[in-house]
């Protein structure tokens, strides 16, 4: 299936970006001035003489002057200037930088001048292609117009947006603020990663020492764990260590309908309602061999909606079962998992190509499918019979 | 906590059709009406009213937004930098270059990390997706587009494809293998097809799911498997040129910003436009979400970068500077959130200070326009590309 809209065709791309022309003219112009503008001579080519040439020095001189320019952004700007034509070189440069080279300055108005002149000299044969130009543009015009109505309807703000609930500035800055002064220490741009950041020193030991199956997670992986549920549930091996913490505390099925929900969410569209069935029977039936603890709404809108499965028919059970286990995750101290302080170790210098994410994939996908074979839901008749016919 | 109802996403039968989707709720003239989203839009295309002029409609709405704008400054206590006062300044940083990637033959348009930190997918003008190890410079895929001007390319989160997209308005995914002799776009699988260029496009939490934004002003949720069309997001009156996927735990929702100056907020769940920012003078070319999910920056032609809060429903700081005069192009969050870089068309890429909104310093190094900056998974370096062919590593 596809989208259409009936509008005409807009490559970006090719439009020219011209909300920084404006600023660059203005500076041009002030360039030109007779006074206070960069100074210019004759310089002589061959036969011609080429009046208001200017070098490269100078420019970059009279940008500094002016009170906005610093001495590295001058250098920026100048190239700038000849890449949008404002400046031509005198001699063919390949580079665009600017050195001790002599520029002419083309004010606009010459520019203008040259173009309405080869226009004119095309303008005689051309008339017929503007006229039909001319007739698009009102048959345009009319699906404008409709699109126009559309969009008025449509986009009526409603009343539901204005009673939605806003924070206070100073309590959503402040929880910015915050984020930033948590992870500050974990931002590799802001304080030194141990052992050493991989792409200056070419070790990649911070890489091996934080992939999933390490013996022991280092202590600042461990730290960002204890920031939020979230961060223990992206990272793979904290998940890992949650769920054997969990599976101790007889609640596994919490972190398992987590999972499972996730799958829906994100799962192949072929795939939901067989999916939707599992988990039912799994987890939210009376009496399924999981059982998850919800409060009865919840529970009650949950099968309701299983009636016709779709992909976030779980969303309200498992922001439920996400808030259990926060609090659960609270309770935890996480900083007395064991864990070891990250050595510093002297490798010989190579660049190893690692383990392909390939292959990383496809040992998980194996696990997945034992651990599921490992805990579906057992068949007590077909287990029972089993054992009749043993004896 | 037991007594606390969750908001489910409603489903059920639409008032209108009968059919069993999942529905928008609106409310006209206070009375609440439950539409499929097919609906909705064929009441949209109706004509107005008895009673109801463009004019009346116009005034309506002026005079709504009117409301908003009332109500939002109500809750605009204070400003960012003066919460950030007591936030101690950031040092002087030393980023270098570490790696140069030659091996486009133009101008580099996109580029995607891998989660392992170390891989990455670019794609070119020249209609090339190049596959790298970063860290070894090896280049492990290359595959050949049948179109020029392939302006998106995302990693999928597995590791196990990639899907790029551009001119031939449609997006493909690509199984990579671990063969590097075999010829991968041979199995190249088009999932989203739209009316216009594809500017961006990304997985979700996994493979089998892509979001796309394209020029024809729609942004679209795809199954990758079958190709299905699972959501499209109207609301852009013009070309829509990048979008985010927010990193909360919820996940739920992603942010496009396009040629009609505005930022829209969007419910992946029921197509709905949540929030809408329209601060910026120009068109916006790349909105990405702060780490924490609770707000996202942008960058426009109009030469600034804005950093909009969603929670307060605001824009709270603007990085601009007399100096800077070419639009910026695309923009990217350090892990923690606190610097900003910003890629611009003259070529240079500006790191912010996202509390104080002072720039930090400059990154110099490309030879043309910076088209894409993008933090790697763990925070540990930035890959620019650029318009000269090349793609930058800096750590």
């Amino acid at each position: 299936m596809t989208i259409r809209t009936a509008r005409p065709d807009r490559v970006q791309h090719f439009r020219p970006r011209m909300h920084c022309l404006k600023k660059l003219e203005a500076m041009v112009v002030e360039m030109q001035d007779q006074k206070s503008g960069v100074k210019g001579s004759e310089q002589k080519l061959n036969v011609t003489t080429i009046p208001h040439v200017l070098t490269g020095k100078d420019i970059i001189a009279w940008i500094i002057l002016t009170p906005l320019h610093l001495a590295p952004e001058a250098q920026t700007f100048s190239t700038m200037l000849v890449a949008y034509g404002y400046i031509y070189p005198l001699q063919n440069h390949k580079k665009l930088f600017f050195s001790a080279v002599w520029f002419l300055m083309i004010s606009t108005a010459v520019i203008l001048a040259i173009y309405l002149a080869k226009r004119n000299i095309r303008k005689k044969g051309m008339l017929e292609p503007y006229e039909q130009v001319h007739v698009e543009e009102e048959a345009c015009r009319v699906v404008f117009d409709c699109q126009e109505r559309a969009y008025w309807i449509v986009n009526k703000p409603r009343s539901e947006t204005i009673m939605r609930s806003k924070v206070k500035s100073s309590v959503s800055l402040g929880a910015l603020v915050k984020y930033v002064t948590t992870y500050k220490n974990h931002d590799p741009f802001l304080a030194p990663c141990l052992p050493s950041n991989p792409w200056q020193t070419d070790h990649d030991a911070y890489w091996t020492l934080n992939m999933r199956r390490v013996d022991l997670p280092t202590k600042m992986r461990v730290e960002r764990w204890s920031f939020s549920l979230f961060e223990l549930l992206s990272d793979l091996r904290g998940r890992d260590d949650f769920k054997i913490f969990l599976k101790k505390e007889f609640s596994g099925e919490n972190l398992a309908f987590w999972e499972a929900a996730e799958e829906l969410k994100w799962g192949t569209a072929a795939s939901m309602t067989a999916k939707a069935e599992t988990i039912f029977k799994t987890f939210l039936a009376p009496g399924a061999p999981r059982w998850i603890n919800i409060d009865g709404r919840t529970m009650g809108l949950t099968v309701k909606g299983l009636d016709h499965p779709h992909r976030y028919v779980l969303e309200a059970a498992q922001t439920h079962v996400f808030l259990l286990m926060k609090k659960v995750r609270l309770l935890l101290d996480l900083l007395t998992l064991i864990y070891h302080p990250a050595q510093l170790e002297q490798n010989a210098n190579s660049r190893s190509p690692g383990i392909h994410p390939i292959i990383l994939w496809q040992q998980e996908e194996e696990e997945k499918a034992k651990a599921a074979a490992a805990s579906a839901p057992v068949d007590v008749k077909a287990m029972m019979s089993k054992i009749d016919r043993k004896k | 906590m037991c007594d606390q109802t969750f908001v489910a996403a409603t489903f059920g039968p639409c008032d209108s059709c009968g059919t069993a989707s999942p529905l928008m709720n609106i409310y006209i003239k206070n009375e609440p009406i439950n539409y499929c989203s097919f609906c909705m839009e064929v009441m949209a295309c109706q004509g107005l009213q008895k009673g109801e002029t463009l004019a009346t409609l116009k005034k309506e709405c002026e005079s709504l937004k009117k409301k908003l704008e009332e109500d939002r400054g109500k809750l605009n206590d204070v400003e960012l930098h003066q919460v950030a006062e007591k936030v101690e300044v950031v040092g002087a940083l030393s980023i270098k270059t570490r790696r140069v990637l030659k091996g486009h033959t133009n101008k580099v348009l996109c580029m995607d990390w891998c989660k392992d930190k170390r891989r990455l997918v670019s794609s070119s003008q020249d209609g090339k997706v190049i596959v790298w190890d970063g860290f070894t410079l090896n280049k492990e895929h290359g595959m050949s587009m049948p179109t020029t001007w392939v302006m998106a390319c995302a990693y999928a989160p597995s590791g196990c494809a990639v899907a790029c997209g551009g001119l031939d308005n449609k997006c493909s995914v690509i199984p990579l293998s671990l063969d590097s002799n075999e010829n991968c776009a041979a199995k190249k699988k088009t999932v989203a097809m739209h009316t216009n260029y594809i500017s961006g496009c990304t997985f979700t939490n996994s493979d089998m799911q892509l979001l796309s934004c394209s020029g024809d002003g729609t942004s679209a949720l795809w199954d990758v498997e079958s190709g299905q069309l699972l959501q499209s997001f109207h609301g852009h009156t013009s070309d829509i040129l990048s979008l985010d996927l927010a990193p909360s735990e919820t996940g739920n929702t992603f942010v496009t910003g396009g040629c009609d100056k505005k930022a829209n907020v969007w419910d992946m769940r029921s197509g709905q436009n949540i929030q809408s920012f329209e601060c910026h003078e120009s068109d916006i070319n790349c909105v990405k979400y702060y780490p924490s999910g609770d707000a996202f920056a942008s960058a426009s032609d109009d030469a600034t970068c804005r950093f909009f809060d969603l929670r307060a429903d605001r824009e709270v700081a603007v990085f601009q500077k007399d100096s800077i005069v070419f639009g910026a192009s695309t923009v990217d969050f350090s892990l923690s959130g606190r610097l900003l870089f910003a890629g611009y068309n003259d070529y240079t890429i500006n790191v912010w200070d996202v509390l104080k909104g002072t720039r930090i310093s400059m990154m110099f190094g490309h030879e043309n326009r910076v088209s894409r900056v993008r933090l790697s998974p763990d925070g540990t370096a930035l890959c620019s590309a650029s318009w000269d062919n090349t793609l930058r590593i800096w750590a």
